[in-house]
């Protein structure tokens, strides 16, 4: 164990700390929009989004991340002309974007079949109470069915936010510096994999440790209170 | 998209394909294994009356499964390889490049992380298991080991199942990690082909196609698991 290199990784693996962040933060920022959109897809009557959304959903469940960033990042070069003549390849050459559109389409499915747990779980009284009222589909939905839907989901959207800081690591395979790009940086400057990884792994522990507290405290302010 | 070199033999990578999947199977079977007797051993030492060995087994999960998978990766397969190559040059003098093979180290890896998840599985599992059935095979005179064996273990395995499913399928989307280490699996092998045959869509395409067919394999085998662990089981 060496402490200079401890010494020396602590602030360069600091400096990289907004970009994991940035990259959670976005990525889990347009996922939930898409999330929303996908779950009320999958609970539509219309087969057609039913179906679509069922699709999305079992494709980016079940194959691996990695494999989703590549084909986004390596296999949009093999269209490049297409996409340069539909002004996209200016988005696409760009690993950011690449990273970030994985992440996001990926916590997006994940997140959609929490959310639509959660609606699943609203009680079919609340609704029709909000209907006797006179209230209008989307009023039901903004007062009844969104709020009640989020607090069941809560729990399991803090887990996803814990995975979703660790899958970010991923975004160090295309080339995005983040704590685990620096890290192998760190590690094969210095031959030394094991200092480093102190390091690295405390500041992803303390990410993680701080996600778990915030989503407790809100599931504390939302629950009800007997008393 | 020229389908062509998905062909099989020299000229295709149909075949390389097809052993990158065999290898991903037998990574995923392996750790996915490995776990389960690591799991074994956290849960037991979780639900042990010690504290040393509760806080032990709390570290693990909770270090396990707050760091990225791929930093775990690179600390047990270059510090593995470090750490092998400095206890080879103290005791035998030998200061040669030493390295480990890739297949054990990959399955040590996400084994671990594997392992962390199940830890949890069973510990629940144990858990629900209703102590009323241990208290009437200890009424009849059975024996720690006989309990285990004919009470406690087929009814954790039941309800261990359904966690244990989602941890397979885990653990067979983790194995892509493990080609940043250079072992020749499905991602891997998309990567090479990807790169030398110019046409990076089709070979990562190819590669996510092979993982939705295991997934929806994995998901046929587990129904017909759960079915069968539910034998006589009177439904509610």
């Amino acid at each position: 164990m060496d402490l200079d290199i401890i010494k020396e990784s602590i602030p360069a693996i600091f400096a990289a700390l907004p970009v994991t962040l940035a990259l959670v933060s976005i990525s889990l920022f347009f996922g939930f929009f898409l999330s929303m959109i996908v779950a009320l897809g999958r609970l539509s009557e219309y087969w057609i989004l039913h179906r679509s959304a069922y699709l999305f959903v079992y494709i980016f469940r079940s194959t691996p991340l990695l494999i989703q960033m590549f084909l986004i990042y390596y296999g949009s070069g093999q269209f490049k002309e297409e996409l340069d003549a539909v002004g996209l390849w200016q988005f696409f050459k760009e690993p950011w974007f690449c990273a970030i559109l994985s992440l996001t389409l990926n916590t997006g499915a994940y997140t959609s079949e929490i959310i639509r747990g959660g609606i699943q779980s609203v009680t079919l009284g609340f609704l029709e109470a909000g209907r006797a009222c006179g209230m209008s589909t989307i009023q039901l939905f903004r007062r009844i069915t969104f709020p009640l839907a989020m607090r069941q989901a809560l729990p399991a959207y803090g887990n996803e936010v814990i995975l979703m800081v660790k899958s970010t690591s991923l975004a160090s395979t295309i080339t995005i510096m983040d704590m685990t790009g620096v890290y192998t940086d760190i590690s094969s400057e210095y031959f030394s994999p094991f200092e480093p990884i102190i390091v690295a792994g405390s500041f992803y522990l303390m990410i993680n440790y701080i996600v778990t507290l915030l989503i407790s405290r809100a599931e504390k302010k939302l629950a009800i209170t007997v008393m | 998209m020229d389908l062509s070199i998905l062909s099989w033999g020299a000229d295709g990578w149909g075949d390389e394909f097809f052993y990158a999947t065999l290898i991903t199977i037998s990574v995923a079977i392996c750790s996915f294994f490995f776990g389960i007797i690591l799991a074994a051993g956290a849960a037991t030492m979780k639900l042990s009356g010690n504290a040393i060995l509760k806080s032990i087994a709390n570290g693990y999960t909770t270090i396990v499964r707050g760091i990225p998978e791929l930093l775990v990766i690179y600390l047990v397969f270059y510090g593995g390889n470090t750490v092998l190559m400095s206890i080879a040059d103290d005791l035998f003098n030998y200061d040669e490049y030493i390295e480990l093979p890739i297949f054990l180290m990959g399955v040590v890896c996400i084994g671990l992380s594997s392992g962390a998840y199940s830890t949890e599985v069973i510990r629940g599992a144990v858990l629900a298991v209703p102590i009323g059935t241990i208290e009437a095979a200890k009424a009849i005179g059975m024996s720690t080991s006989i309990r285990f064996r004919r009470i406690l273990l087929p009814q954790v395995a039941r309800y261990a199942l359904p966690g244990l499913g989602n941890v397979w399928q885990l653990t067979l989307k983790e194995t892509s990690l493990i080609s940043v280490i250079g072992l020749a699996e499905i991602v891997r092998i998309s990567k090479i082909g990807a790169g030398s045959e110019k046409q990076p869509f089709t070979f990562f395409l190819t590669g996510l196609i092979l993982f939705l067919v295991l997934a929806a394999l994995s998901d046929r085998g587990y129904l017909s698991l759960e079915k069968w662990s539910n034998k006589g089981v009177r439904k509610s």
